[in-house]
């Protein structure tokens, strides 16, 4: 653990001093990210910076409220299922870009119809290839046209789908708007170093009724640090006012120093372990439903949460994110029974195991205590660690017996965004049951909360029944900042500065 | 001169081909370039999208040609990451790792060959073992460990220099020491090894025996003897520190092409990664060039050679 005792090191030899925040004085705020991001257009972009970035530069027409998980209007305030493919929209009044151009009914079709056409490249394709084009009813009205019933549709609209302004982007095309970028937002992009910093300036014009209200911090320096420790350095040294994704070993010693605030909240992100129970791999041991349920009783999962993911974690037992809409998670659970995985080996003729390729590319240190689980009932999983394009590519190639992967789900609060994503007998469907493959069709494409739930119910039944996946934990994520700072983390992953203040 | 400069130039040329063949043919054993490129919230579509939009689906040795037609006039294609001209992407990054490779060179350079010098003229003395401890220590201390140790001291503890960044010229006070400081040992103990044979040689007895300044026989007799090995190491520590240190430019935040390469890698960002190797052997090559010609000026036996 080399990262843990270097930070050890840092923090100790740090503590004596006091240290003033960065930013408290001028009312700035310096926030450090370990990743740059590919670009600044937010249909481009990729990574989560950019998803983050994207919440405070645009704007959505709705937005979902982290504490009830509501939607409520933001550049809409209101709107309707004129039938199932059909949403209508009246927009707020009085919005202005950050470059003085009134938002309006142009802007949102405009947007609509250029991210709707697969030529222009949105990626990810799947946040927009729902939309089929949005259409003008006057300047306040809008309506938009799903591709097929789109139930999901105002999820996406409060995340991924910003309005951008039409007139700008006519003029400076994607390029532009990756270097220059213009929203509504409630901060806007004034200096752009690539690979450095970024510095966004709180808009005196925005819509401070707007559900985002109005943002208190006049000015946040964005810098990308790679290294876990320098940015932990930069925080002693008083050079950093916020982190996130600090390893919770070191979280803990930085809290004890009292000076920090450390705050631990979940993410959508969830472990799992995939079977190949439909064959694609070839003759596995996992053919055999016994098997996978030995497997599902043979990992300690709350051992692994408890003692290296700690935090907010938890043990999950559905194939989704517990808050996901559609997420039952009311399924057959496989309590950690060593014992009985033995039995339901030896029942299903491996009374002495078996050896197996486990391929994993994150937190190895979960995939070995895991490992050391499947041994102890007989099971010898042999590790494959390698990077996440060569093992989805090798998963997709079905070339996978067994595999801890994880999801984000895009911080998409909605089932479709995982489950589906898994079980709908694509690339990366190793069950391929018909019945789950039916039951999600049409969770994803039917109106009615009531009848996706149940739709979804069953198909998160049948996949917990069958153990096509042994889902494993919630991933956390460790927020470290002055204490002189209001900071609200939120389970969507996303923090954002906009209802940031100092005390 | 001209027959050996002509030799050195082909042979440098054709290292460089070579590198970008080997370079070319090895990264697509890195998995599928679609697949990371597509992120990965991704579907099957966008990666066929993204495949085809590439031309990932063409037969290698058909893009390799397209990259190295390109390559010969400085056009490297687009970053997939960025979706920017890979040369602007470059040479955005360059000057960083540039200056700092060259005041890591010349700050081991004033630290090694003094202290070399003085370790060969005393041997056995405490001076000598002061250097022997020096390049025992630089050559045993992991980087990263050499670089948060400083960091805790001087810029956490007594605040004397900025944790990371490039915003002044003090940001790049630590980095400098660091990645000097690793090129010190090598350096040091060649001049130590190469002055103890020098000053044992007839004509340095010769040279004393005339009367000259004992300064004078040292550095412009003694020295400049010495030093035809340490030239060609320092040409090649100095390769070393242009291609970019990815430790010292990750901990220090430094956005140099060592990062770049680094983080290219783990993107899968090909039309980057490809270039920045061409690019780095192309500049050792030429490094190893000049190493080659100097030493023909300061030893006229090799020219023959």
């Amino acid at each position: 653990m080399r990262t843990s005792f270097l930070a050890a090191l840092v923090v100790a030899a740090a503590l004596p001093l006091p240290v003033a925040a960065a930013g408290s004085d001028d009312n700035s705020l310096t926030v450090a990210f370990a990743r740059e991001m590919d670009t600044l257009n937010p249909y481009l972009n990729t990574t989560r910076e950019g998803v983050i970035l994207s919440r405070h530069v645009w704007d959505g027409l709705v937005h979902r409220d982290q504490e009830t998980g509501d939607y409520v209007g933001n550049l809409a305030t209101g709107w309707s299922w004129v039938d199932d493919t059909t949403l209508e929209f009246t927009l707020r009044e009085g919005v202005t870009f950050h470059n003085g151009e009134p938002f309006n009914a142009d802007d949102v079709v405009y947007t609509m119809n250029f991210v709707a056409d697969p030529a222009n490249g949105v990626n990810p394709q799947r946040n927009v290839s729902w939309i089929r084009e949005a259409v003008k009813i006057d300047d306040n009205t809008v309506r938009i046209i799903t591709d097929g019933p789109f139930p999901a549709a105002l999820e996406f609209l409060s995340g991924p789908v910003v309005i951008l302004p039409d007139t700008y982007f006519a003029e400076v095309g994607p390029e532009g708007m990756a270097t220059a970028p213009i929203g509504t937002g409630p901060y806007k992009l004034t200096e752009n170093v690539p690979g450095e910093s970024l510095t966004l300036e709180r808009f005196a014009d925005y819509h401070a009724n707007g559900p985002k209200g109005t943002a208190s911090i006049d000015k946040i320096s964005w810098r990308t640090i790679p290294d876990a420790n320098t940015q932990m350095a930069e925080m002693l040294s008083g050079g950093m006012d916020w982190i996130w994704q600090v390893p919770s070993d070191q979280a803990e010693r930085l809290a004890s120093t009292g000076r920090y605030t450390v705050a631990n909240e979940s993410t959508m992100r969830i472990g799992y372990i995939f079977f190949d129970a439909g064959d694609r791999y070839g003759d596995t041991p996992f053919d055999d439903v016994r098997v996978r349920h030995a497997v599902s009783h043979a990992i300690n999962r709350q051992a692994i949460v408890d003692n290296l993911l700690k935090g907010g974690s938890q043990v999950v037992h559905s194939a989704c994110f517990p808050s996901q809409f559609g997420c039952d998670t009311d399924v057959t659970r496989y309590e950690y029974d060593p014992e009985k995985a033995m039995a339901l080996l030896a029942e299903a003729g491996y009374p002495n195991g078996f050896e197996i390729p486990f391929v994993a590319y994150r937190n190895r240190d979960y995939a070995e205590a895991m490992m050391s689980d499947l041994a102890a009932v007989g099971i010898t999983p042999k590790l494959d660690y390698k990077k996440y394009a060569a093992t989805r590519d090798q998963i997709q190639a079905g070339e996978v017996p067994l595999a801890f992967m994880t999801w984000g789900s895009y911080s998409i609060n909605d089932i479709s965004a995982i489950t589906s994503v898994f079980f709908k007998g694509g690339k990366d469907d190793y069950a391929r049951d018909p019945e789950v493959i039916a039951a999600l069709d049409e969770g994803d494409t039917v109106t009615d909360p009531e009848v996706r739930k149940a739709a979804y119910s069953r198909a998160l039944n049948k996949i917990a029944d069958e153990s096509y996946w042994l889902p494993l934990f919630s991933y956390n994520t460790n927020y470290v900042h002055d204490t002189n700072l209001n900071f609200t983390p939120t389970p969507d992953e996303i923090p954002t500065f906009y209802g940031a203040s100092w005390k | 001169m001209p027959r050996f400069l002509l030799k050195r130039l082909g042979l440098a040329a054709l290292v460089a081909f070579t590198v970008s063949l080997i370079s070319f043919s090895l990264l697509f054993l890195a998995g599928d370039p679609a697949v990371a490129l597509a992120g990965e919230a991704a579907t099957e579509e966008d990666i066929q999208a993204i495949r085809a939009q590439y031309g990932f689906d063409r037969p290698i040795a058909i893009q390799y040609m397209a990259w190295l037609s390109g390559a010969v006039v400085g056009d490297f294609g687009e970053s997939y990451y960025f979706k920017t001209p890979v040369m602007e992407l470059i040479a955005s990054r360059l000057p960083t790792t540039m200056q700092l490779g060259l005041a890591g060179i010349c700050f081991a350079l004033l630290l090694a060959v003094p202290l070399g010098v003085a370790a060969a003229i005393r041997p056995n003395s405490l001076i000598d073992r002061f250097a022997l401890f020096v390049s025992v220590v630089g050559q045993a201390m992991p980087t990263f460990w050499f670089s948060l140790i400083l960091i805790v001291i001087f810029a956490v503890n007594l605040g004397f220099v900025p944790v990371s960044g490039t915003d002044t010229w003090r940001h790049f006070i630590l980095p400098t020491i660091v990645l000097g400081y690793f090129a010190t040992p090598g350096i040091m103990r060649l001049t130590r090894a190469g002055m103890l044979e020098v000053l044992r040689a007839d004509y340095i007895r010769t040279a004393r025996a005339k009367g000259l300044h004992p300064v004078k026989v040292l550095f412009k007799h003694a020295l400049r003897n010495a030093a035809i090995p340490v030239v060609g190491l320092a040409a090649v520590q100095l390769g070393f520190m242009l291609g970019g240190s990815i430790v010292v430019e990750s901990i220090f935040a430094l956005n140099g092409a060592g990062l770049l390469a680094f983080e290219s890698i783990n993107r899968n960002d090909f039309p980057v990664v490809q270039a920045l190797i061409l690019i780095f052997s192309i500049i050792y090559v030429l490094l190893t060039l000049l190493a080659d010609l100097l030493n023909a000026w300061l030893d006229p036996r090799i020219r023959v050679a």
